[in-house]
């Protein structure tokens, strides 16, 4: 366990080292939120009306959570780098804890999903996002933001080393978790979708989730949206960390 | 550093006592059988290398030679068969056994993003070591692979060489008893590659067990204690590199004649000396002979007295290069070494 712990900060300082030295990387982090933030406010601002709230107020909870589940793709690219380049090998020979370059990276992403969220965050607070909370509450929400990041890190993690090349490995992940991040409350309320997405909606990850950070940063009522998140985190840890380890215990390169 | 060393390191890190390696031989396998679908990639491989030798694998391009290297360093499990290293079962013991090993796989395997220090720091800490330590070791490697003035930029800045040379010591960072090596010095230039043979020398001559895989034969030849040829997934021959010279026949004799035109005269003169008809090529007659001993003054008697003239003349031993064609039926294939990929 002790050596499982050590192994993982090794790996997870690994994957953050680089971070200064590919621009790339930090763009992707940084002035990707800050875009998607301006053009959803100020393109579909006016368009959409949410009864309660500015739409910059009702926008910035549901962007953060898409962000933050859009982390994970580091992790998903990166495996997948790893694997063909042979390191994943390297690894494999070494008398380290196997689970610790999966956890070192998913690790790794908690201090950039953090990182990107602080720039939404302040990007939004710019432009009139104002929270309606406590301290507590408002830290509360970050905590509970960075999980649910950590958990779709695994599921990426799940990704990455099951397609067969990097661009995939991003691409699959799109596919996925792009409609989901949609048919959720994140940018329009529920209420004004068409019966069958609604149902939909109402039972998906990222409702739960957004309602969670709207009772927590703007007091909103929060009915069960805030255990249903924690759950639905759990529950999506729980299936994607051991399915990803036992795949990447048996993963060869070709 | 010493093993001793590194073994306090990892219990200072680690929970468990660290694992020391088991007496007998260092590699024990049988009837190793994988398979890729179709392809037998490995059909049924048997091998024993004692502690503190040199194992080398020789064979064609797909005989099988990286994946005997996988299997034995618990990166794939094979279909059937069983095999220990340092007395560890591959199958059943892999973690303990991992820690008795060093891989420097056929492809160079380093994060490209990490500086050459910042990698070999990355694998020493994988086993064990703390820190600090593992900083040392790195800039003494560094150092003696000819790579501490790029030790602070990426590896991605590396040539081809350099890359190779840096996943190399990354397998001896933790001065592990058995290394494994798959092709180690394709790529390198001349002065690496000799460097690299002397580095491995020396950690034999201080104990370390190594198989390594080659495509060259004059490697195998200068290196291994005993070579098994494999070809088509089945060790066809193994022994010392003597042994296998003395299986594909005696020794060559080379006469380089003055004028090419005495060829049939010559041949004629020398046939009584050999089993087999000798030939004629590059200039010179060449021919097995039956008996070392005064095969020189002999020919050079013969073709005096007939004034035929002799330009060079030479005894030599069968190469490598002889057993290989001999047992594959086909000269060992150097890829060409513009396109080595690392
Ligand atoms: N992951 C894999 N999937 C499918 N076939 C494979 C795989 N790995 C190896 N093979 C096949 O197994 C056979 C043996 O391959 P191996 O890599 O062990 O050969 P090798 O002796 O190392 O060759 P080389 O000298 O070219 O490195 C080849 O026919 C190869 O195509
Ligand atoms: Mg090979």
């Amino acid at each position: 366990m002790r050596k499982l712990f050590a192994d993982t900060m090794v790996i997870a300082e690994r994957n953050l080292i680089r971070l200064p030295r590919s621009p790339d990387l930090l763009i992707a982090f940084t002035v990707q939120p800050i875009m998607f933030v301006l053009l959803f406010a100020y393109v579909f601002g006016g368009a959409i009306s949410t009864p309660g709230y500015s739409y910059i107020d009702f926008l910035i909870p549901g962007i953060i959570v898409q962000n933050i589940a859009f982390g994970g793709f580091v992790t998903a690219v990166g495996l997948n780098e790893d694997l063909s380049k042979g390191l994943i090998d390297r690894f494999r020979s070494l008398p380290m804890a196997r689970p610790a370059v999966l956890a070192g990276r998913t690790s790794a992403d908690i201090v950039t999903n953090l990182l990107s969220a602080l720039v939404l965050l302040v990007t939004g607070l710019i432009i009139g996002f104002r929270f309606d909370a406590g301290p507590l509450d408002i830290l509360a929400g970050m905590a509970l933001l960075l999980f649910f990041g950590y958990a779709f890190s695994w599921v990426f993690a799940l990704f990455g080393l099951v397609v067969s090349s990097p661009e995939a490995a991003s691409s699959v992940g799109f596919i996925v978790v792009f409609p989901l991040t949609f048919i959720s409350s994140a940018f329009v309320p529920v209420e004004s979708m068409p019966d069958g997405l609604r149902w939909f909606a109402e039972i998906n990850p990222f409702t739960f989730m957004v309602d969670a950070m709207r009772a927590l940063w703007l007091g909103a009522p929060a009915g069960n949206s805030i255990w249903g998140a924690f759950v639905w985190t759990v529950a999506i840890l729980a299936v994607f960390a051991p399915v990803s380890v036992s795949r990447y215990r048996r993963a060869a390169v070709n | 550093m010493t093993r001793a060393g590194q073994i306090r390191d990892a219990a200072e890190t680690g929970g468990a006592e660290p694992e020391v390696p088991r007496d007998g031989p260092a590699i024990t396998a049988g009837g190793l059988v994988k398979c890729f679908g179709d392809v037998r990639a490995i059909d049924g491989v048997d091998l024993e290398v004692e502690t503190g030798t040199i194992l080398g694998l020789l064979g064609p391009n797909g005989a099988g030679k990286t994946t005997v290297v996988r299997v034995l360093t618990t990166l794939l499990k094979p279909d059937s068969g069983a095999a220990t290293v340092a007395g560890f079962d591959v199958l059943s013991e892999g973690a303990a056994l991992r820690e008795q090993i060093g891989l420097a796989g056929q492809y160079a395997a380093v994060d490209e993003n990490l500086t050459g220090l910042e990698n070999l720091t990355m694998v020493g800490r994988l086993y064990g070591m703390t820190r600090s330590r593992a900083k040392m070791r790195a800039w003494e490697l560094l150092a003696r692979f000819d790579l501490a003035d790029a030790a602070k930029r990426p590896a991605r800045t590396y040539s081809g060489g350099m890359r190779r040379r840096l996943d190399l010591t990354a397998a001896l960072v933790a001065d592990p008893p058995m290394l494994f090596l798959d092709e180690p010095t394709t790529g390198l230039d001349p002065r690496s590659r000799i460097a690299l043979w002397e580095t491995i020398e020396s950690l034999v001559a201080d104990g370390t067990t190594v198989l390594l895989t080659t495509q060259y034969l004059d490697e195998a030849d200068r290196l291994a204690d005993r070579i098994a040829v494999i070809d088509h997934g089945k060790v066809i021959a193994d022994g010392t590199p003597d042994e296998l010279k003395d299986r594909v026949g005696g020794e060559k004799l080379e006469v380089r004649l003055s004028e090419p035109g005495d060829a049939d005269r010559a041949i004629e003169l020398l046939v009584s000396m050999t089993d087999e008809q000798p030939v004629f090529e590059d200039g010179s007659v060449k021919l097995t002979v039956r008996r070392r001993k005064g095969a020189i003054v002999e020919a050079v008697q013969r073709l005096n007295q007939a004034g035929i003239g002799i330009d060079d003349l030479g005894l030599r031993r069968p190469t490598l290069d002889d057993v290989f064609l001999a047992l594959t039926g086909h000269a060992a294939e150097v890829e060409d070494a513009g396109q080595v990929e690392v």
